[in-house]
Parts: structure tokens; sequence; C-alpha cells
């Protein structure tokens, strides 16, 4: 009964929660306060790479809110991540002031590289950190509103909406990369001095953006936990497994879709705007619709619909794209291949998933044999959880097992 | 103007006979040594004009020769040598026959000066020259440059050359060429009037400058009729401009169509997201490569048929990996779109790294054979056959694909199965079977277009990343499980692609239409031509 209370979604949850919160005082403690020669010390790399995954584990919530609770498969949610990351981005050009290599007060290297002769318009405003800080959030949400907005009442669903958000995307992609934008074309925005006065090349900086990404976490991990269990949590189940359903009872689907791929948005755009000052670059490579699919494949592994398996996908996936990346970098892209597939057919859970289902049949079948008091066979019939997952249709989708034509 | 005369006398002189057109080579001699003894540029001019008016078209080589500074005097016995540069000293060649005759110091020889003046005459003479050569292209091209440069003293010889030509296109650019020179000439107004005629009719780009420039510098009738004409051409290019954007987007419509043509068909019968058809497309390029290559190497006589081998090879390689896909991975996840969207891209990653690991990152060469290469006009418009056989090629696939879905048993099942499943497989029909024939042939078709789009763009590993997400597009625009749909999309995309990048240029113009699709998809959720049946939504 305690094995069951502890690995209750609740207590998951509390328990995700609380390690987040003593990794964003442990680490940055072993980083700064112990010296580089103690076994326990942690290189400022580590922290760096650490962060990096923990602002992916963010992203990766944020596609799961949409994806796992919502059933809306967005394969533009790179975009999102990345808009908040040049949203950060042009706070922190602005911030080198005459340190850049042209020495320009006013205006970034690349605008004097590129013959401005004044501020774009859209570039006022991001000298102050609060106001940059709004457009992390304003920038990303409002885009997802506009566009929810559309899709969603038109009833654009299914794989319709999977490619058009692909397209959204791709379209930003084409967008950022010319230099007419304003946004440094397809060198992007780096060589990054200062955030609100600290160096950010400082390990101190690097220990606290860290901090910062693992607390931002815990939070959008009760956030979404307070969203998925509240009523309005149900609805978006409810719209998940039966969008026709739910309308024909009286609720307005797209409104609760919109409300969902809002705040997902807004989610995976603070995720970017941590994510540029850890790795000192946002270019338009971040609007590539192959990250975007990554995204989704880390959510996958993870366990889409529950709330700590996003972040356990994000984290193993990156970890072993940076091991592989390392040691076979030639084999990166067979690994990642074999992995969608691999878990599209046998794992449609994720390991979370998996996980629950292994400890749910295991829990009955020791009631069974409690309840047949000692009769039981101990060679119990081995329960065929991944054969039988990989059988059952996603849980949202109403069809049976055949292809359904225009889906 | 007497000299302009003994031209032209000595023109019509030489056009009487072919026999006649060589002026006896010791009199050539004789001129070209005047070349020694005259002092000054406008002695030197005069003798230029002798030397053109004996329309040999030996002289060419001394005329140009002096154009480009190598025309030398001996000084020890004032004979005059084309020179050109060896070592220290230079090698002296005969002005006429191009032999080499002697070695020279720099120092024994004096350079023949010319200046622009010189030179302009040079050429125009040179031009002269070239009006009578045996090759209607080197007439036509010595017309052009008359056209192209006018001066009064044109007419002359042009009119001659008028008289004896027999080529009507040759005949026709004589007329112009000397239309031109009227227009730069002091004839009555009469002639220039009719000059414009001549010219506006040509209605090119060449034509309008000279135009331009007449409008610029005469008056009365003359410039009214100028700036008429003007306005005619003007709105005959903006016609033209139209036709060949429209020919652009033909061009690009069909390259999308390739691209799509097999997707829409696993995705309106199957309804399945296929994310590795670009690397099916991909593979089949690679298959051309491979062909190629076999043919470059064994049997290099096979080089123009090397497509027409590659074709049937192409779609039994695609058409074999997509049937191993199918079995092997697709057919689990049937009911689960999103879930096959994600395992296919799987697969593209898969296909893309083993492609890159086998054949190496960088574009690989694959040769357009000798009926693909080069290009015609038609008016203004420049077609390049590569393009022009795509376009063909695409238009051939859709139509046996047509008649393969409406009039084969085969087809027949596949409609069954796309209209209800359900119904037709209660009828009989294997769907499973249907299915992974279904999505074969579709991976079979991308792999010809592969074959197709490796005479045109780069064949990479990347090859197909380029063209899933235009391809989706225009299934989507065009409406699933519909081939019509698919063949309207693809090319309303590409037209309208190719009208909006003079405005907005090439990669806004993809955004506007990245974006106009989106906003079509508002409008009509299902695509242009929705199939219309019983679906309920999910």
């Amino acid at each position: 009964m305690i094995t069951q209370r502890f690995f209750g979604a609740d207590r998951r949850i509390a328990l995700t929660i609380l390690a987040l919160l003593a990794a964003a005082v442990i680490v940055p403690l072993l980083n700064l306060a112990v010296p580089p020669q103690s076994t326990f010390y942690i290189p400022p790399y580590i922290v760096a790479l650490v962060g990096k995954y923990l602002c992916y584990a963010l992203l990766a919530l944020a596609l799961d809110l949409v994806w796992g609770y919502c059933g809306i498969l967005s394969l533009g949610h790179g975009a999102f991540f990345a808009l908040g990351g040049y949203a950060m981005g042009m706070y922190l050009m602005r911030q080198i002031g005459s340190r850049g290599v042209y020495g320009n007060p006013i205006l970034p290297d690349f605008m004097v590289f590129l013959n401005y002769k004044e501020l774009p318009w859209f570039w006022h405003g991001f000298d102050h950190f609060w106001f940059a800080a709004l457009m992390v959030l304003a920038v990303p949400g409002l885009l997802a509103f506009i566009f929810g907005w559309f899709a969603f009442r038109s009833r654009v669903t299914g794989v319709y909406l999977s490619i058009i958000t692909q397209a959204m995307t791709y379209a930003l992609l084409l967008a950022f990369f010319r230099n007419d934008m304003g946004f440094g074309g397809n060198n992007g925005l780096t060589d990054f001095k200062d955030i609100l006065g600290f160096g950010v090349q400082a390990d101190a900086t690097r220990s606290a953006l860290f901090a910062a990404s693992a607390v931002t976490l815990a939070l959008a991990v009760s956030v979404t936990a307070a969203i998925v269990r509240s009523k309005y949590g149900k609805l978006l189940m409810a719209v998940r497994d039966a969008e026709s359903r739910t309308r024909f009872l009286g609720w307005r689907a797209e409104n609760v879709k919109l409300f969902a791929f809002t705040v997902s948005a807004i989610m995976a755009g603070i995720a970017g705007a941590l994510y540029v000052p850890q790795v000192g670059i946002i270019n338009p490579g971040e609007f590539d619709p192959a990250n975007s699919i990554e995204v989704v494949i880390w959510t996958a592994v993870g366990g889409r619909g529950t709330i700590v398996g996003p972040i356990i996908g994000a984290l193993l996936v990156n970890a072993g794209k940076s091991w592989f990346t390392g040691v076979l970098p030639e084999f990166w892209l067979f690994a990642l291949g074999g992995l969608f597939v691999a878990v599209t057919l046998l794992l449609p859970k994720g390991i979370v998933g998996m996980w629950d289902g292994w400890r749910g049949k295991a829990k009955s079948l020791r009631a069974a044999s409690l309840a047949a008091e000692a009769g039981a066979d101990p060679q119990a019939p081995e329960p065929k959880i991944v054969r039988s997952a990989a059988r059952t249709p996603g849980a949202w989708s109403a069809s049976g097992p055949e292809p359904q034509p225009a889906e | 103007m007497l000299l302009l005369r003994a031209i032209g006398l000595i023109l019509l002189l030489t056009m009487a006979g072919p026999t006649s057109s060589k002026a006896a080579e010791p009199d050539l001699r004789a001129t070209v040594a005047k070349l020694a003894t005259a002092t000054g540029f406008s002695a030197t001019e005069v003798v230029v004009r002798e030397l053109a008016a004996s329309g040999d078209p030996a002289v060419e080589r001394t005329l140009s020769a002096l154009a480009d500074g190598n025309l030398y005097i001996r000084k020890s016995d004032s004979q005059v040598f084309v020179g050109k540069e060896a070592g220290d000293g230079i090698e002296l060649l005969d002005p006429l026959s191009g032999e080499k005759a002697a070695d020279a110091a720099k120092t024994d020889l004096t350079k023949i000066k010319v200046n622009n003046g010189l030179r302009r005459t040079i050429r125009d003479a040179l031009g002269t020259l070239t009006l009578r050569a045996k090759d209607p292209g080197v007439r036509l091209a010595a017309a052009m440059t008359m056209f192209k440069t006018p001066d009064a003293a044109n007419i002359e010889p042009l009119d001659a050359a008028i008289a004896a030509e027999t080529d009507p296109a040759v005949k026709m650019m004589f007329d112009q060429a000397r239309s031109a020179s009227i227009l730069a000439s002091d004839k009555p107004e009469a002639d220039k009037l009719a000059a414009i005629g001549v010219i506006g009719a040509r209605g090119d780009r060449d034509a309008l400058s000279l135009l331009t420039s007449v409008e610029a510098n005469a008056q009365g009738a003359v410039k009214d009729a100028a700036s008429a004409s003007i306005g005619r051409i003007n709105s005959t290019l903006a016609l033209w401009d139209a036709g060949q954007n429209i020919w652009y987007g033909i061009s690009l419509g069909s390259v999308l169509l390739l691209a799509a043509i097999g997707l829409a068909i696993t995705f309106g019968v199957m309804g399945v997201i296929n994310m590795a058809h670009g690397e099916m497309v991909m593979l089949g390029a690679y298959t051309t490569f491979v062909v190629q290559q076999v043919i470059r190497t064994s049997f290099p006589g096979l080089f123009d048929w090397s497509l027409v081998i590659a074709l049937p090879l192409a779609f039994l390689v695609s058409a074999l990996v997509g049937l191993a896909i199918e079995r092997g991975i697709i057919r689990f996840l049937y009911g689960r779109p999103l879930e096959t969207l994600l395992a296919t891209w799987g697969v593209s990653l898969i296909l893309q790294q083993a492609v890159r690991t086998i054949f190496g990152p960088t574009n690989k060469e694959v040769g357009n054979p000798s009926w693909m290469s080069g290009s015609f006009d038609i008016g203004q418009l420049a077609i390049t056959w590569n393009r022009l056989w795509i376009l063909v090629f695409a238009l051939a696939v859709f139509a046996v694909l047509l008649y393969v879905m409406k009039r084969t048993p085969w087809g027949l099942q596949m409609r069954a199965v796309t209209a209800n499943r359900r119904m037709a497989a209660s009828m009989g029909i294997r769907t499973p079977w249907v299915d992974a024939m279904t999505f074969a042939l579709g991976s079979g078709i991308a792999g010809i277009a592969g074959v197709a789009l490796s005479q045109i763009d780069n064949v990479s590993p990347n090859l197909g990343r380029g063209y899933i997400i235009d391809s989706f597009m225009v299934v989507v625009f065009g409406g699933v499980g519909n081939l019509w749909g698919t063949l309207v999309g693809a090319f309303s995309l590409g037209i309208v692609n190719k009208f909006l990048e003079p405005y907005a240029g090439a990669v806004l113009g993809k955004i506007v239409v990245l974006l106009l699709i989106i906003l079509f998809i508002q409008k009509r959720p299902r695509g242009l031509f929705a199939l219309k049946g019983r679906a309920v939504e999910a």
C-alpha cells in the first residue's frame, strides 16, 4: 500500500518538484562552493549542459500539455521556443552596448554591418529586462492565440493541424533567415556579454541560470498538474478522447483547445528565453521543423499524458544525443530514427506509461493472489504489457484498427 | 559620301557573282601595305575603309588585329605584320594568311596606333564584312551587331545585302538593322517613320532601348511615332513577362506535382502521413546516380538512355523500400495517424543517414543526357529542354496513374477502400493487400519523381527534405484522395509562387504562399476538392 501511494501520480509530481528544487540549490552549491579537486565538484560545462536539458524538458512538458492531454500534435512548438529565445536574445544584444566589434552604442554589430541607420521599431524597449520578459510571454502566446483561433475555430484537426503547424514554423524559418528581417539573418543573435549586469560566461551566472531553469520547470510542473487536475483538465481530456461528443454535450471544444495551445506556447517561449543565455546563441536553425519533431519524440519516450514523462524523456534523449554525438556521431540519426519507430511501435505510452501499466498489473495480480488465499500459482501468466500496449490504439483515436481515409 | 558610294558599288559588284567576291590577293596586300605609310588616325581610317570595301573575309584578321592593337610595322622594310607576344620578342604573322613569317624584337617594330573612333570604324567594317559570310548564323550575328550600333554608313551595305539575301529570317534581321541605321542617319522623316514601324514590329527589349533613345533625340512626328511604338512594345513585353511567369510557374508546378502525387495516393487512400516520402524521392535520384555510374564505366554509349533505364529501377527500389516500411511498421499503426507520422519520420532519418553513410554527404553529379540539355526560344521565352521534359513526364505520370485508378481492377479496389473501408472488406476486397500495394505504388511514383528531379536539383541526402513540406502543402491544398485536386493544387501553387516572386522576392513569396495555404485551410479544412461522403470526424 505504501508503494501505491509512493508511486501515485500526486506523490510523483510532488517528488519531481522537490527534486527540481533540490537540484536548483545543490548543483550551484557543488559548482561554486566546492573546490575543483573534490569528487563532489560539478564542472561548469555540466551545469550549462544540464541547464540546457532542463529547458528542453520544459519545452517537452509544454508539448505534452497540448499533445498528451488535448490530442493536438503540434509540429511547430520549436517556433514558440525560438520566438521566446529571440526575445531574450534581443535583450542580451542590447546589453552589449558599445562593447561590440563596431563599438556602436545603439546598433548591434550585425546592423552596423548591414548598414542600418537606426534601430528598427520592433527593437525598441528591449534594453529593459521587464519589457523583454513580457515579450517572451507575449509574442509566442499571441502567435499561438491567433494561429489557434483560426485553426480550431474552423475545426482543423489531426494530421492537418500537424502539417500546418509545421508549415508555420517553416515559414518562420524562411523569414528569420532573411537579413532584412532585422534579426541577424542566418547568423542569428550571439556574442552576448551580460544579463541583468552579470557576465553570461561567469560560473555564478551559469549556476544562477541553472537554478532559474530548475525552479521554472518545477513551477511549470505544478501549473500543468493544477490545470490537468482541475475540471478544465477533465474537459481537455474529453476533447482529446471524443471531440465531437464533447461538442454535442455543449462544450466549446475550440475554446478548450485554444487555451491549452496558448498556455503551452507561453511555456515553450519561457523555455526558449532560459535556453538562449545558457547556450549563448539563437539563430533561425531553431525554427527548423526537424527540431520541433524531435521535441515530440522526447515527450513520446517519456510518456505523453503524464507530467513527469516528458521531463524524463527530454533528459534521457538529450543525454543520449550528447553521448552519441561525442562517441559515434554518424550513428546518432540511426539511433534517433530507430527511437521514433521503436517508441511508436513498442512503447506507445512511453517509459512512465509502461511503468504505470506494469505497476497496475502487478498490483492487481497481488490482489488476486491475496484473494485466492495463497492458492495462486507462483508462475502466474506474465503480464504482456508491451504487446497489449502496442495493440491498443491511441486512447483518443476512436477509430478501429484500420486506417481511416483523410483523417 | 563618295567613299560610301564606292563601298556600295564594290559591294554590289561583289554581290553580282560569287567568283568576283574575292579581290585579288596582290591588291589586298598593296592596301595592307598602305597602313605602313598612312600617318595619323584619319589616314589609317581611309585605309581601313578601303580594306573593308574589298569585301574579302581574309582582311578580317588584319582588321581585328588592328583593333586589338596587335598590328606592327617592321622598321627595317616597312612591312605590316600581325604580332603575337612570344617570350621577350614578338612573333610576326602574315596579316592575311596568318602564317608565321618571322620573329622580331620589340625595338625593331612600330605599333600602329588606334583610337576609339578608329576602333569603332573597324568594328563596323568587320560587321559589314560578315554580312556576306556563307554561314547564315554569322550573317545574323553581324546584322545583330549593326542593329545594336546603328550607323548611317551601314545603310548602303545593308541595302545590298538585303537584295542578295535569300534566307527570310536573316533578311528580316537585315531589314531591322537597316531601319536602326536609318534612324541614326539624316534621312527624310517618311523613311524614319517606316523604320520605326519595322523596329516596333520587332517588339523586344533591344527594340525598346533603341526607340527610347530615338524618342529622346527626335522631334515632331518621329518622336510621336517612337513613343507610340514604345507603348505598344511595353504592353507586348508585359504580356511576354506574364507568359514567362506562367511558364516558370507551370515548370515549378510540374516539379511539385511529381513530388506530391505519390503522397496524394498514400495519404488519400490510406490516410497515412508518410514523412519518409521525400526520402523515396531521394532514393530514386540516387538510383539514377548509380545507373549513370555503371553506364559511364561500362557502357558509355548508352548514356543518353540512362534516364530511361533508371526509371523502372528507381520505381522498383522505392516501391520495395515502401513495401518494407508498410509491412514492417505502418501495418501496426493503422488508425493512429499521428503515430504513423512519427514512425515514418524516424524511417526518414534512418534512410537519410544510410544514404549519407553509403554515398557520403556531398552532392553527387548526375548528368543530363543530350536530349535534355540546351534550350529553345518561343518569341521572347527561353524554354529549357529539361524543364519541358519534366513537365511532359509529370503529366504522363499523372495520366498513367489516373488510368490505373479509374480503369483497372486494382484502381477500383483502391477507390472502394478509400470510400468505405469496411464495406470494401465485406465485399471480399483484401484491404491489407490493397494497402500494401497502394503504399508501394505511392513510394514507387516518388522514386521515378526522383529520377526527374535529379536532373534539376542537387542529388544529396537532404534532397527529400526540401520537397516534403511543399508536397504536403500541395496535397492538403488540393484535397485528399483526389488526383485532380493534386494536379490543380500543384500548378496553382507553382504559378502563384512565381507570380509573387517579382514583387516579394523568392523567400518572401514562399512565406506568403505558406501563409495563404494556412489561411485557406481555415476556410476549407478538407482542401480544394474534398472527398464527399459520410466519413464522420472522430
